[in-house]
């Protein structure tokens, strides 16, 4: 592991925290790919047949297991130089 | 659909002079470095943030052809040749998340602009690179096609072009071609980036209004049921239409999904988006804010749905049913003089797309054909000459297919485009992780591949064509149908990971790999990572 540097350079997160950001994103997947569990008419929500919803669902929980892994692998990186969060224009 | 509907035409004229103008004003929009390099042409000077690179890539990746297929598949034959593009669209972020980053970090350690550069840095392969390379356009071309498809059925709509005779048929679309090739020849990479925000703005002023009269004019419920009708019925369903998957066609939708999430960063515009980024933070913040694209694509897809609804006739000028045309044909029914609105949002949404699809092709061409084969050593400016008129090359190429090939054909082969890009996965992302593959296996395995691939899709029968007719078919001593990149970059992976091991016994030279593995973590600030200063530092 390489200290931070004043030019901005960042260490890699722990393998740890890698592996857990890992499986967070492949959870949307790994879902989504097990079809036979949601080719389902019934219940309906909002008139949308179950296996619609459902897909729909996914969608946000799917991107909440993207920001939570984004917020790992940064919070572990945090505090050791690199770019600066707020600079983008 | 009688005559032509002057307001709409009204509304997508000024909508698309605007774009020009933006188009041609792009130039000087965040200018730093030398137009004349490849770098600022190219990838704008590859210093966008999250939020231009959101714009981009979602400008990038949403194309006319979403707004336009996507819905009309949903409408003839509903989930599995429809909404399979939802699933598809939600996992396609989580994983390009992973290897993503990697993939901006050595290209940016080393310059890379294309996915064979970085292939040929890799392995120090030129083959194995002009093959990455060659897919790449190959894939692209069709794919820009499907483009002009879109601009095609709003013009149809609209009233004009699509048959009478050849001059007036294809003038209008010539003209937004011109356009097009002009200002990306003149501002680069900078044009469709500008225009993205346009378009976006337009798009989703369309999805609001259009979700907003579905839920309340026409009701979910009702469009559910609507659909699920058409679908029990005998012809429907023997035409391979379906409501919700049976047991027999999960396969085919998981693996459509699957399959098309995983080519689609594969194909070079993506890539040239990706670069374009920033940081590695850049690209990972989009794969959390791009899913609000697929939400819009879900919403665009049932559209569709509502069609059977409201009970749209998609008719074309010929008189001949094309469900190619059921979305502008509802927005003309259904919305009055917002219909131009709707038929410019799919028109610049076209656009967009052409012009960031002919740019990453034309970077191809350049870089590993150009200074490889035919001119080595030229120097940036001369790479940027090069790549300015690829991209006119490659949208005449595109224009070709749309001229001189049936519509269902361009269709067929934009379907095949999938099923080749997939077979550079395993040379472009097995390689971010592990240089334990054989250069010369993974060219043998990318052969096998892109032979399966195209042969058996050549061999698929629909009711329009003879071949190219579904991207999916049996697998052998299997009933269920699965898409058929899947069964190929399968296939790719074992050919290659044999000959590897074969390879590796018999000691055949591997080829130097330029990279190191420090190379694939680099991020912004790092001192070897390649920047334009004048707009980073």
């Amino acid at each position: 592991m390489t200290p931070p540097t004043s030019n901005g350079r960042r260490t890699p997160p722990p393998t740890g925290i890698r592996v857990a950001a890992l499986v967070l994103v492949l959870i949307p997947v790994v879902a989504l790919m097990l079809v036979p569990t949601y080719t389902k008419q019934t219940p309906r929500l909002w008139g949308f047949p179950f296996f619609y919803w459902y897909q729909l669902m996914w969608l946000f929980l799917g991107t909440g297991c993207v920001v939570a892994a984004y917020y790992l692998l940064n919070r572990a990186g945090a505090g050791r130089g690199g770019s600066d969060e707020g600079s983008e224009r | 659909m009688t005559g032509v509907n002057k307001t709409a035409l009204t509304i997508v004229l000024v909508l698309f002079v605007l774009v020009t103008v933006v188009g041609f004003g792009a130039a000087r929009w965040r200018r730093a470095g030398d137009m004349s390099t490849l770098d600022e042409w190219g990838l704008g000077g590859r210093g966008f943030g999250t939020f231009i690179t959101w714009f981009l890539i979602g400008g990038d990746l949403y194309t006319a052809y979403t707004f336009v297929a996507v819905p009309a598949a949903m409408y003839g034959l509903g989930a599995v040749n429809g909404w399979f593009a939802v699933p598809y669209t939600i996992i396609a972020y989580p994983i390009v998340f992973i290897f993503l980053p990697r993939l901006w970090s050595v290209a940016h350690r080393h310059g890379y602009v294309t996915p064979a550069d970085v292939t040929r840095g890799r392995y120090g392969s030129r083959g194995l690179a002009l093959a990455v390379a060659g897919t790449g356009i190959l894939a692209t071309m069709p794919y820009i096609a499907l483009q002009l498809v879109g601009i095609q059925a709003v013009l149809e709509v609209i009233g004009i072009g699509g048959s009478g005779n050849a001059f007036t048929r294809d003038i209008p679309l010539f003209v937004a071609f011109a356009v097009l090739a002009a200002y990306t020849y003149s501002s680069g990479l900078r044009a469709p980036a500008l225009i993205a925000f346009v378009k976006d703005f337009l798009i989703y002023l369309v999805i609001i209004v259009a979700t907003v009269w579905m839920a309340w004019k026409v009701g979910f419920g009702h469009i559910f049921d609507a659909a699920q009708n058409k679908f029990a019925q005998p012809a429907a369903k023997a035409a391979g239409g379906t409501f919700v998957p049976s047991s027999k066609q999960t396969l085919a939708y998981g693996s459509l999904a699957l399959g098309s999430a995983l080519a689609l960063f594969m194909y070079p515009h993506s890539i040239t988006g990706v670069l374009a980024s920033r940081s590695r933070n850049t690209i990972r913040r989009n794969c959390a804010l791009l899913p609000l694209y697929s939400l819009m694509l879900a919403l665009l897809a049932l559209i569709g749905y509502a069609a059977i609804a409201v009970g749209t006739n998609p008719v074309g000028l010929d008189h001949q049913r094309n469900p190619q045309l059921v979305v502008p044909q509802l927005f003309e029914d259904h919305f009055g003089w917002f219909a131009g609105v709707a038929f410019a949002a799919i028109a610049i949404g076209a656009l967009v797309p052409a012009a960031i699809m002919s740019i990453g092709a034309a970077n191809l061409f350049t870089r590993n054909i150009w200074t490889e084969y035919i001119e080595p050593g030229a120097d940036e400016r001369r790479q940027a000459a090069v790549s300015k008129v690829a991209s006119l090359v490659v949208k005449a190429g595109a224009l070709a297919f749309v001229l001189f090939l049936d519509r269902q054909n361009a269709i067929n082969f934009q379907l095949l485009g999938g099923i080749w890009i997939l077979q550079t996965l395993p040379s472009i992302v097995i390689g971010l992780y592990t240089r334990w593959f054989h250069r010369w296996a993974l060219l043998a395995g990318w052969a096998v591949g892109m032979a399966y691939g195209t042969i058996a899709a050549y061999g698929q029968k629909s009711a329009a064509t003879q071949h190219f007719g579904a991207s999916t078919s049996a697998i052998f001593g299997h009933g269920n149908k699965i898409y058929i990149g899947v069964t190929a970059v399968v296939m790719n992976i074992l050919v290659a990971v044999i000959l590897t091991l074969i390879f590796r016994a018999l000691k055949l030279p591997e080829g130097v790999d330029a990279t190191e593995p420090d190379d694939y973590r680099a991020d912004e600030g790092d001192p070897r990572v390649q920047r334009i200063p004048e707009l980073t530092g």
